[in-house]
């Protein structure tokens, strides 16, 4: 089993399985908006110029989230 | 781009849900669906009208409506901003859910986007849970077809209970489609049974608690089963708007929020928090969007991905330089187009008020009416439209093609990152790119986003960016002053760059001036920031071209209208209207001298400013008529306005002052119309009027003295 890690963590082109959320308020409801719930299939797509945001592939479209908002998705590598 | 003299007047600011029918029997229909998926595109194709449109989510702010006819029925089309889900958070998500709410449509048509059909089928599903009257439109076919997508229509009908219809929204024999089947949907040919979401027992059970009450309270206006969800969901704003709606709040009721409480603690008992609560539902949602895309979605190739010139243009190394090279090439193509239009315009307009004076002479019109009407109103009209029009009309189909290529979210993306060390929002970068356009149309533009701190000092800083008004301003004294000599390839050149300098320093101050707002009267920490980046799209470029051109000739028109004719007027008569021994111009521009020289100007120049209030176009004609003296203003030719302008003491310190306070002075009356509204308050609107202000002082008075101490 791989182990669980942060989404922020994650390396470009890499994927991963979202295991659960420690987000609360305004920030936890736009990620389920976006489709980001447990289970949610994640690949880290590219990153900003200057290292944050990254760009990540949800659900099939590419959403830009920033490092401190992503750091509270907890992932399991794939 | 929102260009049109209708997007950048108070228009736009309605965020009401009224709606105009033409006759008592159309059909009000409510186009939905995710951010960027083609609803406007669609809403043109069907009504013929001209919402912008724009490869980036957020282009659409507010509601628009126009009328298509069936075979059956008229329907009133209302296009609405684009929404992830109903759960609303940003203010333009919250108009959209407000209209399909309580707008009372008769039905909906939610687009939705082929390459990412489970993403659109979550809103789909909503939207599908408070108006069973919904017709889905699978739109961007011809992208899907391309990425090697194909989706099963006839099964997606099957399964979800609604009618479905695939097109290509740039086709307009695609979109019959959609009439013909609403004709058919509400004329009740076909009855819609909607696919049911189950949610987990505990949560029906709860809604089973809710649900009767509220029937029982506010009648079958809206499906009660969703608004119970929502309720003991806590959606306070929701709550809020239903307030308006029916007049009386849901928890304001004692036998509701009775079994609201009940309802809770029952989701209490089954250790279903409220995070849980939402999560629950979300995930039900997004499963059941799964199984259905499934079902009838069949992806040989490959889906939305960041591309290689994505790579290319968000990479560490050339993600900046690139963004500047874009905007030097497009300031260089503006100017360098712009010479010659520029100059016909001008012989021809100048030519024709020529005549026009000879022809009140004729008329044997009495001199002060002729100067009334052909010196002051008309030099001036044609001043604007002769010197301003074609940058304009260049820059903006430029701009027009980078942005339905896809390239500002991009920007966005780039840049977001300063914008956080400002505790400000990178989408500030997607307003900024519109007070490109308008300063108004960027600070509507300031919806999309969510949080009201960010929101506000977005609002506060778009006047850094110089509108159409002011940057062919800003680009005749950079000719006239540091180019010179050089003309060709090379003179062109040097102005673009000089100009894409001045630029640089508007970005630097409004990160600058952001960064003190989020330290001072504005504090507070960077809120979430999450913005999808869509695929590059073919810009259809002959339809911008087009659009553009039409739109922004109509818009410089009738704004040179409005506002210069009246001012040339005004001047005209400031100059011939004498008090003592001195015309009234004089004493006003004699008051304001000291006051200019302290700032690198003159008096003339400050007026200039001060009259311009209404629209920045009119500065440097006003200027030029107030050297005259005269009070009117002939034709001139680049040389002779250098000569006119040093004759009047004016030096490239002058010139450098003038420029920086073009670029910062307080924003136009309509910009600040527009503030007092979105932010709600002359509050707002009065610091959006000093802040820029006080920075161009401050700027100018060091300049000025600076070069007065050295030289
Ligand atoms: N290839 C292709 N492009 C399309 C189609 N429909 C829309 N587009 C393009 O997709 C982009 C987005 O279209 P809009 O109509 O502005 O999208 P919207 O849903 O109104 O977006 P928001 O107002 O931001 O919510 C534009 O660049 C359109 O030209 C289509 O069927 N095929
Ligand atoms: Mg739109």
């Amino acid at each position: 089993m791989n182990e669980t890690k942060r989404l922020c963590d994650i390396e470009v082109g890499e994927n991963a399985v979202v295991e659960r959320l420690t987000i609360h308020g305004s920030m936890r409801r736009r990620m389920l908006d976006i489709g980001l719930c447990d289970g949610t299939v994640v690949e880290c797509v590219g990153r900003s110029p200057m290292g944050d945001p990254s760009a990540y592939l949800i659900r099939g479209a590419v959403i830009a989230i920033r490092d401190c908002d992503s750091r509270g998705v907890i992932v399991r590598g794939i | 781009m929102g260009l049109t003299a209708k997007s950048t007047g108070s228009g736009v600011l309605s965020s009401d849900i009224r709606v105009e029918k033409g006759s008592p029997d159309d059909k009000v229909i409510v186009i939905a669906g995710n951010p960027n998926v083609g609803k406007s595109t669609v809403f043109n194709g069907l009504t013929g009208l001209h919402q912008h449109t724009g490869n980036w989510p957020g282009k659409t702010v507010s509601i628009a409506q126009g009328t298509c006819k069936g075979r059956e029925f008229s329907y009133v089309l209302v296009d609405v901003p684009g929404t992830y889900s109903l759960l609303a958070h940003s203010v333009e998500e919250e108009v959209a859910r407000n209209f399909i709410c309580f707008g009372s449509p008769d039905a909906a048509v939610v687009v939705c986007d082929a390459t990412c059909l489970e993403r659109s089928l979550n809103l789909a599903l909503q939207v599908m849970e408070i108006c069973p009257k919904t017709l889905i439109c699978v739109n961007l076919l011809d992208e899907a077809k391309r990425k090697n997508i194909h989706i099963d229509l006839g099964k997606l009908e099957k399964c979800l209970g609604v009618p479905v219809v695939g097109t290509s929204a740039h086709k307009k024999s695609s979109l019959k489609k959609i009439t013909d089947k609403l004709d058919e949907l509400c004329g009740g040919k076909i009855t819609p049974e909607p696919r049911r979401l189950h949610y987990i027992k505990p949560i029906e059970q709860a809604v089973s608690i809710v649900e009767p009450v509220l029937k029982k309270h506010l009648g079958n206006v809206i499906s009660a089963r969703w608004l119970a969800l929502r309720i003991i969901d806590n959606d306070s704003s929701l709550a809020e708007e239903s307030e308006r709606f029916f007049g009386k709040n849901p928890n304001d009721i004692a036998e509701v929020s009775e079994a609201v409480e009940r309802a809770k603690s029952l989701l209490a008992e089954n250790d279903i928090t409220s995070d849980c609560l939402k999560d629950r539902i979300v995930s039900c949602i997004l499963l059941n969007a799964e199984e259905v895309c499934g079902e009838c979605e069949c992806c040989e190739g490959c889906q939305n991905a960041f591309s290689r010139a994505d790579r290319i243009l968000t990479s560490r190394f050339l993600g900046y330089p690139i963004m500047l090279l874009m905007l030097l090439m497009i300031f260089w193509i503006t100017i360098v187009g712009a010479n010659y239009p520029s100059e016909l315009l001008s012989t021809a307009l100048f030519w024709l008020g020529d005549r026009l004076g000879e022809l009140m002479t004729l008329l044997n019109a009495p001199e002060w009416l002729n100067g009334l009407l052909v010196d002051g109103a008309y030099r001036v009209l044609a001043w604007v439209v002769a010197v301003m029009l074609p940058p304009m009309a260049i820059f903006f189909p430029l701009f027009t093609l980078l942005e339905d290529l896809g390239y500002l979210p991009r920007v966005a993306y780039n840049l977001d990152k300063p914008f956080c060390k400002c505790k400000a929002c990178g989408k500030q970068s997607l307003t900024m790119c519109m007070g490109f356009g308008c300063n108004a149309a960027g600070i509507v533009g300031c919806r999309i986003i969510d949080s009201r701190r960010e929101r506000l000092i977005a609002m506060l800083t778009n006047v850094f960016v110089p509108c159409n008004g002011r940057f062919p301003m800003i680009l005749t004294i950079i000719s006239l002053f540091f180019v010179g000599g050089a003309i060709g390839f090379a003179g062109s050149l040097l102005s673009a760059a000089a100009l894409t300098g001045v630029i640089i320093l508007g970005i630097a101050m409004t990160f600058l001036v952001s960064k003190i707002l989020s330290a001072t009267i504005l504090r507070g920490e960077p809120s979430s920031f999450t913005l999808e980046l869509p695929p590059f799209r073919k810009p259809q470029f002959g339809k911008i071209l087009v659009r553009s051109l039409l739109d922004r000739t109509i818009f410089v028109l009738g704004r040179a209208a409005a506002v210069a004719a009246p001012a040339g007027l005004a001047i005209w008569l400031l100059a011939n209207v004498t008090i003592g021994d001195t015309t009234l111009l004089n004493c006003i521009t004699g008051f304001l001298d000291p006051f200019g020289r302290f700032i690198g100007m003159d008096g003339v120049i400050v007026t200039a400013f001060l009259l311009g209030l209404p629209a920045n176009e009119i500065v440097i004609p006003l200027i030029v008529m107030t050297y005259m003296q005269q009070g009117s203003l002939a034709e001139i030719a680049p040389a002779q306005m250098l000569e006119l302008f040093t004759a009047n003491g004016w030096t490239p310190v002058t010139a450098i002052c003038v420029i920086i306070f073009t670029l910062m002075h307080f924003p136009c009356s309509t910009s600040l119309l527009t503030i007092k509204k979105e932010a709600g308050g002359w509050k707002w609107a009065a610091l959006a009027f000093v802040i820029p202000t006080v920075c161009g002082i401050i700027i100018c008075a060091v300049i000025a003295n600076a070069a007065r101490l050295f030289c």
